[in-house]
């Protein structure tokens, strides 16, 4: 067989349609498999923290580690608005592309407010 | 402990009886290693004189949640604040125990340490979600905030709509550089500190009585 690793994009649509605990299952046990996952939209906090917490609980000595997460920060307001008024102009949280994957074959190289670059090693 | 903060010390002592009872959970939260528990264990000494916690190089030395009660805080400007703190186990998405190894310990003890570690995390998350009014969120500044910094924690705790000052910590050591903290945390303040040395940690009083009041 073929030597690598597994990508997956999941699209907007395909997140919209999950439960937040759908979603955050199908990500960790897509990693667990040894698989990159790509959201083409974030998530939520709520559900952020949910996969944290689930992550906690899968990891073994020796098996999994847990998983490295990625996003862009929130886009910064424009330029001379500022409180209330930016926040009301700033995107709607965990909305932007993410990136997840096992944490023993990801490794973050790079990170800028515009830019990620990973390093993803084959088991 | 300066002459001001002693004066002020006993102020707040006098303070404590006239104020509400009603005191709100301070959380530290930040990444493994950040200093937390050596910053809880200042601000504790110096308004109270005890401790919270053991402190260490290796990461995840705190895996429990630590509250104390009842701290009192007099800014200079005179503005007090009653609080309690809650020193918690740095979060992270990730642990592998080999790192311990690193540190000298065995494997047995590594693993135990791991697994209180992963528990210690979740203990951390749940305390956000459920018991917390306000955040001080602690970072290295000596490291480069865009790769220590998890984002979506950020996030999580935007979402609660908690105050949150930001701490960039280590300003003591020679690569500190906490501009780089503040450029990446355009919409919050954010407070040049050693907790280990005590440097501008007054700044830091202030902060708080004027954001967690
Ligand atoms: N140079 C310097 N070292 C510091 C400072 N604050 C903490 N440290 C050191 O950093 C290491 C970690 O400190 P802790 O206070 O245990 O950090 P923590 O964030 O509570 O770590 P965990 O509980 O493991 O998440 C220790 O070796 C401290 O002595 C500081 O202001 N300057
Ligand atoms: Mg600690």
């Amino acid at each position: 067989m073929l030597q690598g690793v597994q990508i997956d994009l999941i699209s907007e649509d395909r997140l919209s349609r999950l439960t937040s605990m759908e979603k955050v299952r199908l990500i960790l046990d897509d990693v667990m498999e040894g698989n990159i996952v790509v959201l083409e939209k974030g998530l939520a906090p709520d559900e952020a923290s949910k996969l944290i917490e689930l992550t906690m609980r899968e990891i073994r000595p020796d098996g999994f580690s847990g998983i490295e997460m990625e996003t862009y920060p929130e886009s910064e307001a424009p330029a001379g608005l500022s409180g209330i008024f930016s926040r009301l102009m700033k995107k709607r949280p965990g909305s932007r592309l993410t990136v997840i994957g096992p944490a023993n074959q990801m490794k973050m190289i790079k990170k800028e407010k515009d830019l990620i670059s990973a390093w993803v090693s084959s088991r | 402990m300066s002459f001001l903060i002693r004066a002020r010390k006993k102020f707040s002592r006098f303070l404590r009886f006239f104020l509400k009872k009603n005191r709100s959970r301070i959380g530290i939260y930040g990444p493994p290693n950040a200093g937390k528990t050596t910053l809880a264990n200042r601000i504790v000494r110096d308004w109270t004189g005890d401790a919270v916690g053991p402190v260490s190089e290796i990461p995840h030395e705190t895996r429990r949640a630590r509250r104390k009660e009842n701290i009192t805080i007099t800014g200079t400007n005179g503005g007090s604040i009653v609080i309690d703190i809650v020193d918690t186990p740095g979060v992270t998405t990730k642990i592998d125990y080999h790192e311990f190894l690193e540190y000298g310990l065995d494997k047995e003890e590594a693993i135990v340490r791991a697994r209180e570690a992963t528990e210690g995390v979740a203990e951390a998350m749940h305390w956000l979600r459920e018991d917390i009014d306000g955040v001080i969120y602690v970072l290295d500044s000596s490291l480069d905030p865009f790769l220590q910094v998890n984002i979506m924690m950020v996030g999580i705790i935007e979402s609660r709509k908690l105050p949150v000052i930001i701490v960039a910590n280590k300003i003591d050591l020679p690569d500190a550089a906490p501009a780089r903290i503040k450029s990446a945390f355009p919409q919050h303040p954010v407070v040049s500190i050693s907790g280990l040395e005590g440097r501008n940690v007054e700044n830091l009083y202030e902060q708080m009585t004027e954001f967690f009041g």
